[in-house]
C-alpha cells in the first residue's frame, strides 16, 4: 500500500482542522471550538459526498499552499477563495464548489479569501488525525485537538488514508452577503442607558483587527453602563455580546473563554454566525432586534436553505 | 431553587440563582448542574455553572428554549451527588521572579509582602467553579484584608502556573493567557492535562484547596 499524503509548502495565516466541534465541556472551561462558517462546511463535505463530521482544513485570509502525494484523490474548495491548481508546468485557475482532482505531484494554492475570512478545503478522503474528546478541531490557545493542538505549519505533512471514488460533482452557489446582524437583548440590557440601549441597534460598529476564532472586537460610539461594568463572573455562549468598561462590543466566537465578567448586552442569532464569522475588519456591523419565536423561526428557514442549497449539488 | 429562568440568546437557558456569592448558593448550583450531567437529556449540548448562574446551551436544530426550560422546572434534583470533594495541596512559590504583582499589592493594600503571604496561606479555599481558560479553578473566598482589585492594564501573557488574586478570589493559569488578576506567586503542579480526557482538571468544583509554601530550588526539582 503506498503511502499518500500532503506536504505543507505554505502554511497560512491561520490553518486548522475543524469540525463540529466537542460539546459538553464547558464546565471544565473548553468552549465548543468548531467550523466558523458552518454552511461552507457542511456544503464542501457534501459535494465530496464525505459525512457530516468529516474533518475539513480551515484557513483565514491566506491558506496553505500544499503538494500532494499519492494517487488520485477529490478535493473540493468552499467559500469565496482565490485559488490554482498545478499540474504538470500547467496553472489552472480554482473554482469552488466542485470537485476537483488532485494526482501525485499537483499543487493546490490557496492565495486569498475575498472578502470574507474564512475558506474551505474538504478532501475525500480519511484524515489521519488525532481527536481529543471525539473532535479534531484545533483550539490553539488551549492546544486542544489534532496537530498536538497547534495551526499548520510549514513542511508538516498531512495523511490521509481511504481515499474515495473519484466523483464529479458541483454547486452553482454564491455566498449572501450581511444586510444587519441579528440579536436578542441579553441579560443585562438593562445595564445601559436609554440613550446607549437606543444607540445600539442606531448606530454602525466597525469589525476591528482585534478579531480571531476566539472573538471580534468592535468599535463604535461609546455604550454607558450605569449600574455596573462588572458583573460576577458566570458562563458565555457563542453570540454573546460583552461590553466591556471601555464601551466597545466584543462578540463571543467558536473558540471563546467559558466564563466572562463584562455585561451581556446581547446575543447574536444562531442562523447569523456564519455570515458575522466572514466580516472583515473595517465592515460595518447594524445590530437589529428580533425576539426569541422570530430567531426560532429564523433558524428554521437557515436549515431550510441549507438543504436547499446541497441538494442542487450535481 | 432557581430565582429566575430567561433566555440567553436562542440556544441557551440562563438559569439565576441570585446575586450573592457563597458556598450555599453555589452548591445549589452545582446540584443542578450535576443532576441535568447525569441525566444526559438529548439536545442539551453544554452546562456552565458559576458563582450563583447556570447556564444550559442546546441544540437548536433538536430541541429550544420552552423545552428545555420545562426539563429544568422539572428537574429532579438528586440526593446523593457524585459531586467532587476531594482536598488538594498546591505547591507554590511566591520568590520575586513568580510573584510579579506582589510589590503592587503590597501597596495597594498597605501591607508587607510576608504579612500578606502569611495571610493567604494561612486559609483554605473552596472551589466555585472551572473556566475561562480549561481548567482555571475560581477559589475563594480570601481574606477581606487581601481584597484588591484586577490590574488596571491587564497582562497581554501571564504565565503558565500563576497563582492570581482579585477581590474575594483566588485562580491558577492552567496555561498562558492574557490576563488581569493580581500575581503572587506560580506553582510547578500541572493543574490542567488535556490527555487525560476523562479527568482533565486537578480542581474540580466543590473541592477545598491549601497551598503550600515552597522556595525556588524546590520550585526548580518539583517536575525532576
Amino acid at each position: 500500500m503506498s503511502e499518500n499524503f500532503f506536504k505543507v509548502i505554505r502554511a497560512g495565516i491561520n490553518t486548522t482542522f475543524q469540525d463540529l466541534g466537542r460539546n459538553n465541556l464547558n464546565h471544565i472551561g473548553i468552549p465548543i471550538s468548531g467550523v466558523m462558517d458552518r454552511r461552507n462546511y457542511i456544503i464542501s463535505n457534501k459535494i465530496l459526498q464525505n459525512i457530516p463530521s468529516h474533518p475539513i482544513i480551515e484557513f483565514a485570509y491566506q491558506g496553505p499552499r500544499l503538494v500532494y502525494h499519492g494517487d488520485p484523490l477529490n478535493i473540493s474548495v468552499s467559500g469565496d477563495v482565490k485559488f490554482k491548481i498545478f499540474k504538470n508546468k500547467n496553472e489552472i485557475e480554482g473554482k469552488c464548489y466542485e470537485t476537483i482532482i488532485l494526482e501525485d505531484h499537483d499543487e493546490i494554492d490557496l492565495i486569498s479569501t475575498n472578502k470574507s475570512v474564512y475558506g474551505y478545503l474538504a478532501i475525500g478522503a480519511d484524515l489521519n488525525l488525532d481527536y481529543q474528546w471525539k473532535s479534531c478541531s484545533i483550539n490553539t490557545k488551549a492546544n486542544i485537538g489534532s496537530n498536538k493542538g497547534k495551526k499548520l505549519q510549514d513542511n508538516q505533512k498531512i495523511e490521509v488514508s481511504n481515499i474515495k471514488e473519484l466523483s464529479r460533482r458541483k454547486l452553482d452557489h454564491i455566498n449572501s452577503k450581511i444586510e444587519n446582524i441579528r440579536v436578542i437583548k441579553g441579560t443585562n440590557f438593562h445595564y445601559f442607558s436609554k440613550e446607549s440601549q437606543a444607540k445600539f441597534f442606531k448606530k454602525e460598529y466597525s469589525v476591528t483587527k482585534l478579531t480571531d476564532r476566539m472573538g471580534m472586537r468592535l468599535e463604535g460610539e461609546r455604550l454607558d453602563n450605569i449600574i455596573n461594568t462588572n458583573i460576577k463572573s458566570e458562563g458565555l455562549v457563542k453570540g454573546v455580546i460583552q461590553i466591556p468598561a471601555d464601551g466597545n462590543p466584543i462578540i463571543m466566537l467558536a473558540d471563546h473563554g467559558t466564563i466572562g465578567g463584562y455585561p451581556k448586552i446581547a446575543t447574536v442569532i444562531s442562523a447569523d454566525f456564519d455570515k458575522l464569522s466572514q466580516l472583515t475588519p473595517g465592515s460595518k456591523i447594524k445590530f437589529k432586534e428580533v425576539n426569541l419565536k422570530d430567531a426560532e423561526t429564523i433558524f428554521k428557514l437557515y436549515e431550510m436553505e441549507t438543504n436547499n442549497i446541497i441538494s442542487k449539488i450535481l | 431553587m432557581i430565582k429566575n429562568i430567561s433566555n440567553l440568546g436562542d440556544a441557551a437557558v440562563y438559569c439565576d440563582f441570585g446575586n450573592d456569592v457563597n458556598k450555599e448558593i453555589n452548591s445549589k448550583v452545582i446540584n443542578y448542574f450535576q443532576s441535568l450531567k447525569d441525566s444526559k437529556f438529548e439536545g442539551i449540548t453544554n452546562l456552565t455553572p458559576s458563582y450563583n448562574k447556570l447556564i444550559v446551551s442546546f441544540d437548536l436544530s433538536i430541541t429550544n428554549f420552552e423545552k428545555t426550560k420545562k426539563i429544568i422546572e422539572n428537574l429532579e434534583i438528586k440526593k446523593n451527588l457524585s459531586t467532587s470533594k476531594k482536598k488538594i495541596q498546591i505547591p507554590l512559590c511566591c520568590e520575586e521572579e513568580y510573584a510579579l504583582d506582589l510589590k503592587k499589592l503590597e501597596r495597594k493594600l498597605n501591607k508587607p509582602n510576608d504579612e500578606i503571604l502569611e495571610t493567604f496561606f494561612s486559609k483554605e479555599y473552596f472551589c466555585y467553579m472551572t473556566g475561562f481558560i480549561a481548567g482555571m479553578p475560581f477559589l475563594g473566598d480570601i481574606d477581606k484584608n487581601l481584597h484588591a482589585k484586577r490590574l488596571e492594564t491587564p497582562r497581554v501573557k501571564v504565565p503558565k502556573g500563576s497563582i492570581g488574586l482579585t477581590e474575594q478570589f483566588c485562580n491558577i493559569y492552567t496555561f498562558e493567557s492574557p490576563g488581569g488578576w493580581n500575581i503572587i506567586g506560580n506553582t510547578p503542579l500541572n493543574v490542567f492535562d488535556s490527555l487525560n480526557e476523562d479527568n482533565p482538571n486537578l480542581i474540580n468544583p466543590g473541592d477545598t484547596v491549601s497551598f503550600i509554601k515552597i522556595n525556588k530550588e524546590k520550585y526548580k526539582n518539583y517536575n525532576e
